[in-house]
């Protein structure tokens, strides 16, 4: 897959857009029809192949953005941002300079602690809010897997709990575009994540602050952010949910996408 | 020329045969059984420590007395390879210890520093105990030192220049003054410990063959140390340095050059041999620090070498391998055997690379203090001498005896002579 092309999917009208953030590049996915979603991305990018895209295509418009630095997302203009915040003013600048109005931000992984900085900032943006597994929140019991101990794609499989469900999307053995792509996704993960790894300590604080309905969901299998993460999230925010989703590891769009898709349909049909 | 001694101070009490080692993934779907990182600290004993740092220095203190011109120091961590995980300490300790050897540090891991102001003050008093004897040598360190002090490998070279240029400023401009970098930032430094050597003790930086790290020695006029290389590396390293060095204006001589290599000397070439094999105790690389991706975590290494180091980290492409200690001696990054088949390679080392100065790697593994003792006895008594002759027929002088400069920026140097 080279640089910049929509992963793919059985929907076939989905674009891919550039437009200028604080003077630089941003590139998108953009398909679908229905109220306007954010989907915000794992740090190890857009899978290749997925099916969660087209089932969230057929109740939103979904914008899907490479994160700025990260592989297609133009990363020598984006080298200068420091932390996740940094990332979220982005993101939130993107969707203003896109006039979606007020949306539903969709955050997975390590876009999902993207998406709730965002919340924190920008509570007015919000419809509702997803949270995927997202990182953001230290656990108290135990440790966010630490990638930068290990090779990338050991990192990518730590994240499905059925090994064959890696290979259908990647291949048993990724080619080289997309190691080379995982590495230029590592070198800004670190930019933004090295220490503390993976959390804000202000985080659970400021997240008191979002009103919006939130759904937060975890796969029963994920090694990479500890289960206690998804409470801990839940008991910060005033109107949060949890939900588990069976047989899912850290990649539960890719593993479960339509349990994740149906949840996320039923949340945005019933949320006030 | 400069004749150093250099040892990893190996942790000799640990056994490659019968150490419990843990498994790690190392892509690929395969594993690999590490001696560094993650290999668990339960196998440090301190009793066998307390021994081994006691034998260590009375060695340092014979190489002293024998005339050895200085004492190579380095720095490791989290592996028993190497038991010099702070090496300021030993520069301190040696500071009082010696009497006349020079204290060659190569070298402090500058970016694992989160307080160069203080690192400037540590260098300075280890300069005034010894009275002026101090070469602090600076390096990057490896992707493990970044990994364990928790420094974004990331910014390694962006902290090295920094903490360079902070340590240069505390030790040379007088303070208080303020710093404000990218990576340090400092509202009052003003140090009461400057170095007795003018301008600044020497610098000497010591790699095996980082592009960058080569240029940016020449660059600033600092002697450059191939670590284990070969000729063909020394010869490549030497090429880069040169062409970088008249890019600047100035004409590099082997007071500009150094080389360590392993080198092992008994009474016998059986012995000497028996002795050279420890130094392959590591699984064969003698770090064992050799891991696709702690080696070069990501943001670490050159980007002319992402592609392999991608595939490396991937399982894909192998890590180089080194080589077999019988090619090592061919290649004279390893030479053994008895005094005069030492001296023999290693004017053939001085003949071939042309180095002002010459580390003698002469312990390592389980090699022990008696052996040890030994080995430097002969290496002082029989080898250096011929070594010395042979290096002034040659020439090749070290940057005391070229009086060099400092460095690119400072004059001829004024050392203020010990009373």
């Amino acid at each position: 897959m080279a640089v910049g092309e929509p992963s793919i999917t059985r929907n076939s009208t989905w674009t891919v857009e550039t437009v200028q953030v604080c003077g630089r590049d941003i590139s998108f996915q953009k398909g679908g029809s229905g109220p306007p979603l954010l989907l915000l991305p794992r740090d190890n990018g857009h899978p290749p192949r997925h099916e969660f895209l087209d089932l969230l295509a057929a109740d939103f418009t979904v914008c899907y953005p490479w994160l700025p630095g990260f592989h297609s997302g133009h990363p020598d203009g984006w080298q200068w941002l420091a932390n996740v915040r940094d990332l979220a003013i982005v993101q939130r600048q993107l969707v203003e300079s896109l006039h979606l109005g007020r949306l539903t931000v969709v955050g997975l992984g390590f876009g999902g602690w993207v998406a709730a900085e965002m919340a924190t900032m920008a509570p007015g943006l919000l419809e509702r809010l997803v949270l995927v597994a997202p990182m953001g929140v230290q656990p108290v019991n135990g440790y966010i897997y630490d990638q930068f101990i290990v090779g990338s794609e050991t990192y990518a499989r730590a994240g499905f709990a059925d090994q064959a469900a890696f290979d259908a999307v990647y291949g048993a053995e990724p080619d080289f575009d997309q190691l080379e792509s995982w590495e230029t996704d590592r070198e800004m993960t670190s930019r933004l994540a090295w220490k503390p790894y993976m959390y804000n300590p202000t985080l659970p604080g400021l997240l008191a602050g979002v009103a919006a309905p939130t759904l937060i969901l975890w796969g029963d299998a994920d090694q990479v952010v500890p289960a206690e993460c998804g409470e801990a999230f839940r008991a910060s925010m005033p109107n949060a949910s949890l939900e588990v989703v069976a047989h899912a590891g850290h990649a539960v769009d890719v593993e479960q996408p339509r349990a994740l898709a149906g949840r996320v349909a039923a949340f945005c049909k019933n949320a006030t | 020329m400069h004749l150093m001694y250099f040892t990893e101070q190996p942790l000799s009490s640990w056994d490659p045969e019968t150490t419990e080692l843990e498994e790690v993934a190392v892509g690929g779907g395969k594993t690999q059984r590490v001696t560094a990182l993650l290999h668990s600290n339960k196998n440090f004993d301190p009793r066998d420590g307390s021994r081994l740092y006691n034998e260590r220095l009375d060695e340092y203190q014979y190489v002293d007395e024998l005339g050895f011109d200085g004492i190579m120091l380095n720095e490791h961590h989290t592996a028993p390879f190497c038991m010099s995980p702070r090496i300021n300490l030993f520069a301190t300790l040696l500071a009082r210890l010696t009497k006349q050897v020079k204290i060659v540090l190569l070298g402090n891991p500058l970016p694992i520093w989160d307080n160069p102001v203080h690192l400037a003050e540590e260098l300075a008093i280890v300069d005034m105990i010894s009275n002026g004897r101090l070469v602090s040598g600076f390096v990057r360190g490896g992707g493990v030192e970044n990994i364990q002090a928790n420094v974004n490998p990331l910014f390694n070279r962006e902290r090295f220049e920094e903490a360079h240029d902070l340590v240069i400023k505390a030790w040379t401009q007088p303070g208080p003054f303020r710093w404000e970098g990218k990576h340090y930032q400092f509202r009052v430094v003003n140090p009461w410990a400057t170095p007795l050597q003018k301008p600044h003790p020497r610098i000497w930086v010591p790699g095996v063959a980082s592009r960058e790290t080569v240029v940016w020695a020449a660059q600033h006029r600092y002697p450059y140390i191939g670590l284990n290389t070969n000729f063909d590396v020394s010869q490549k390293i030497k090429d880069l340095y040169v062409e970088a060095a008249r890019g600047v204006g100035y004409e590099p001589g082997p007071e500009n050059f150094g080389q360590l290599l392993q080198c092992h000397v008994a009474e016998t070439e059986e012995k000497a041999e028996r002795n050279a094999r420890e130094f392959m105790w590591m699984r064969g690389e003698f770090t064992g620090l050799a891991h696709p991706v702690w080696g070069s975590p990501t943001g670490y290494g050159s980007p002319s070498n992402r592609k392999s180091l991608i595939e490396i980290a991937a399982g894909r492409r192998p890590l180089n391998v080194p080589p077999p200690l019988n090619q090592r001696r061919l290649e004279h990054t390893f030479v053994w055997g008895t005094p005069d088949q030492v001296i023999t390679q290693l004017k053939h080392v001085l003949d071939n690379n042309r180095v002002g100065i010459l580390a003698l790697w002469g312990n390592d593994g389980r090699i022990n203090h008696e052996d040890s003792m030994n080995c430097i006895r002969l290496l002082g008594k029989e080898v250096l001498p011929a070594l010395r002759d042979h290096a002034k027929k040659l020439g090749l002088k070290d940057p005391f005896e070229a009086d060099a400069p400092v460095s690119l920026t400072q004059g001829p140097s004024e050392v203020l002579a010990p009373a």
